[in-house]
């Protein structure tokens, strides 16, 4: 399905990923870990079409079309969702007129009449509960003075909404509690399927306890350095980064 | 022949057809007196830095207009807040449309300043309020005041309100090359009195209209008044809206300006607290593109003590678009507790767009609490970027981000088929379609 090969992406001249090597089939969890600043989120970023990145080298295609010509809502209309690491808060823009418009965008990008409002409200009533969302929080300003939980949810609550083909969590884990992390992780594997596929990022093992992932890929200095099973996010989890970046620098 | 040459001239001519008796006479001689002192305001003036008048009195403006031209309701229908029922008071090349409007003198008076100036039975609100918060020096005050004759007569007496909310509306036929309005209104709400105002201008041709308009607005105790000023008007028309408020205890004045168009827009917004316990509010948006130009002048006069006032101004400027927000906040020695609270958003989407901004506090009591704040940037590439990775097209996504900025400054329009309209006009100016309303 994503099809990552030699890929070179830089910011401003820096150079950040130096050579990534991914391929990911429908299906497939593909955890992706690494020390802080190891470049999992330009790596998210840059899949999800962030202009910002200049690809610098390489190609990333998707169902075997090369996506770098496309632009986010694209990409996104060709089914890529990214959580952000960082939702962004948008005041003056209530959480269902976000996910409608979202919605409806991706629909008429496929030639699709816009959802009808009974179908929408029902959808809209199914993946709150499944998030467990208050029905209250849905007519809030987008993001505006959520705990960092909630923004969390929030964004998987819109993957569940969008059901993308490739989903891809970025550091979803970070700011929540057990119990949030367990409502979030059987949002994200209700998502699981055979035609689907899911790129986890994030730096603990705890959030991979509950969504198994089938790969497991550490990222060091912009390069995947080592992949493997679930077993070894355990390894990385009792041993840390360090044996990591000296077996990749002999 | 300048402008201001026609002007004094004119003002000859203009005293044949006015009664010479009437005591608002008097006014318009010492007007015309000041006005022949001071001239047009140039870019000399401090408060006149970034707004020039220059071009305008270049041009060769009609003072008088002619007859009542005809004109179609359902032609004009668009300019109207038609999805409610209102009062109309409707003015075609300044002349006053029967035809067109709807007035009443039902409990409350919505009617004509040519009425309220020639009839006995206004005479005494006249006496009372005409001219009597509206600047005596202030050259543009002035020239108005000068030729002043037509204009909305709007009077609410205690404890009364209007049983539907009260259009304005300015109409320029284009059947003069170019045209000079003047337009003067009085508004009183007595003690307890409600009234909502829409007041708009509109150029229905490419022919040049400047139009220098005077509102008065008296607010007395527990009085409320809700004025909306819609300006999206033709680009080869021009304003200067001097509106002056005074407010007595206790009342709630919100004046909420939309500037989407028009090629020059100069507003000064005066607000006069005379009480105590007031609220003021001062809302504004500001969507400009093409060489447009809006200049923002607001003050609050703050002389008594335990007032409020609320200034949010949000500004969005493209192509070579230029905006100006000055805001002038003064609270007197005696006026202790005051809350002044002043807010000026700005975002640029062209490099070309220019917008100067600027408060000007002078606080002379030592127990209050005032905040300002200004802020000049572009669109949050982030926030953009966010909405885009959902699927939004950019243009929608851009269009979303500034609904978003400019949103809460429409929560306070009171009237929701305003807030509607005032969205469309806005989708309508981005070029997208909106699916949802804030």
């Amino acid at each position: 399905m994503l099809e990552i090969k030699n890929l070179h992406a830089s910011i401003e001249d820096k150079k950040i990923l130096k050579g990534i090597n991914l391929e990911v089939n429908a299906g497939e969890v593909h955890a992706i870990m690494g020390p802080n600043g190891s470049g999992k989120s330009t790596l998210a970023s840059v899949i999800a079409g962030k202009e910002e990145f200049d690809i610098k080298k390489g190609t990333i295609s998707l169902d075997g079309e090369d996506l770098e010509e496309l632009a986010p809502e694209e990409r996104a209309h060709k089914g890529i969702f990214l959580s952000f690491q960082y939702p962004v808060e948008i005041p003056g823009v209530t959480v269902t007129n976000f996910i409608k418009t979202a919605i409806n965008e991706s629909r008429k990008a496929r030639g699709l009449e816009d959802m009808p409002a009974n179908q929408m409200l029902k959808l809209i009533r199914e993946k709150s509960e499944l998030l467990e969302i208050d029905r209250k929080f849905l007519s809030r300003s987008l993001n505006e003075g959520f705990s960092g939980g909630e923004k969390k949810r929030n964004e998987i609550f819109q993957m569940a909404m969008m059901e993308p083909k490739l989903a891809i969590l970025d550091e979803t884990d970070s700011g929540l509690d057990i119990d949030a992390l367990r409502i979030v992780a059987n949002g994200v594997n209700k998502l699981r399927g055979k035609d689907n596929a899911i790129i986890v990022i994030t730096h603990y093992q705890r959030l991979l306890d509950y969504i198994v992932p089938d790969f497991v890929h550490v990222l060091h200095d912009g390069k995947i350095v080592k992949s493997g099973t679930k077993e070894l996010a355990l390894e990385l989890e009792e041993k840390g980064y360090d044996w990591i970046k000296q077996e990749a620098t002999v | 022949m300048d402008l201001k040459d026609k002007l004094l001239s004119s003002f000859l001519a203009f005293e044949n057809s006015v009664d010479l008796e009437n005591p608002v006479h008097d006014l318009r001689s010492e007007a015309i007196k000041n006005f022949e002192e001071k001239g047009f305001p140039s870019k000399k003036e401090e408060a006149w830095k970034y707004t020039s008048l220059n071009s305008l009195q270049k041009v060769d403006f009609s003072i008088f207009p002619k007859e009542e031209s005809t004109l179609e309701y359902k032609d004009i229908k668009k300019y109207f807040l038609h999805e409610i029922d209102t009062y109309k008071i409707v003015f075609v090349d300044g002349v006053y449309s029967s035809y067109l409007s709807e007035t009443t003198h039902d409990g409350v008076d919505v009617c004509l300043m040519s009425s309220a100036f020639s009839k006995p039975m206004f005479r005494q609100v006249i006496d009372v309020y005409f001219n009597k918060v509206a600047s005596k020096d202030e050259s543009l005050t002035t020239l108005n005041t000068a030729f002043c004759k037509e204009g909305a007569y709007i009077y609410i007496p205690k404890n009364k309100m209007p049983k539907k909310p009260i259009q304005i509306l300015h109409l320029a036929t284009g059947n003069e090359a170019a045209l000079m309005l003047q337009p003067r209104n009085l508004i009183v709400a007595e003690e307890n009195a409600e009234v909502q105002i829409i007041e708009r201008h509109q150029s229905l041709t490419e022919n040049e209209v400047f139009t220098n308009s005077v509102t008065e607005i008296f607010a007395a105790k527990d009085a409320n008044v809700d004025y909306y000023k819609v300006q999206n008007d033709a680009n080869t028309a021009s304003l200067v809206d001097n509106t002056y408020i005074s407010q007595k205890d206790n009342s709630v004045v919100r004046v909420h300006t939309f500037s989407f168009g028009g090629k020059l827009i100069r507003n000064n917004l005066n607000f006069y607290q005379n009480g105590e316990r007031i609220d003021s509010t001062l809302k504004g948006v500001t969507i400009l593109g093409e060489k447009q130009h809006v200049d923002h002048h607001t003050l609050v006069h703050h002389a008594q003590p335990n007032c409020e006032s609320h200034q949010d101004y949000k500004g969005i400027f493209g192509e070579k678009s230029t905006g100006v927000f000055n805001g002038k906040i003064i609270v007197d020695q005696i006026a202790q507790k005051t809350n002044a609270f002043q807010q000026n958003n700005n975002i640029l989407i062209s490099d070309k767009a220019t917008i100067n901004t600027k408060p000007q506090l002078e606080i002379f009591a030592d127990d209050v609490k005032c905040s300002h704040g200004c802020t000049i940037g572009q669109l949050d590439e982030e926030a953009l970027f966010y909405l885009r990775s959902r699927g939004i097209p950019k243009k929608e996504a851009t269009a979303l981000l500034m609904y978003a900025f400019a949103n809460n400054v429409l929560e306070s329009v009171r009237i929701p088929e305003v807030k509607t309209r005032i969205n469309k006009i806005i989708a309508n100016k981005l070029g997208v379609r909106v699916g949802f309303e804030l």
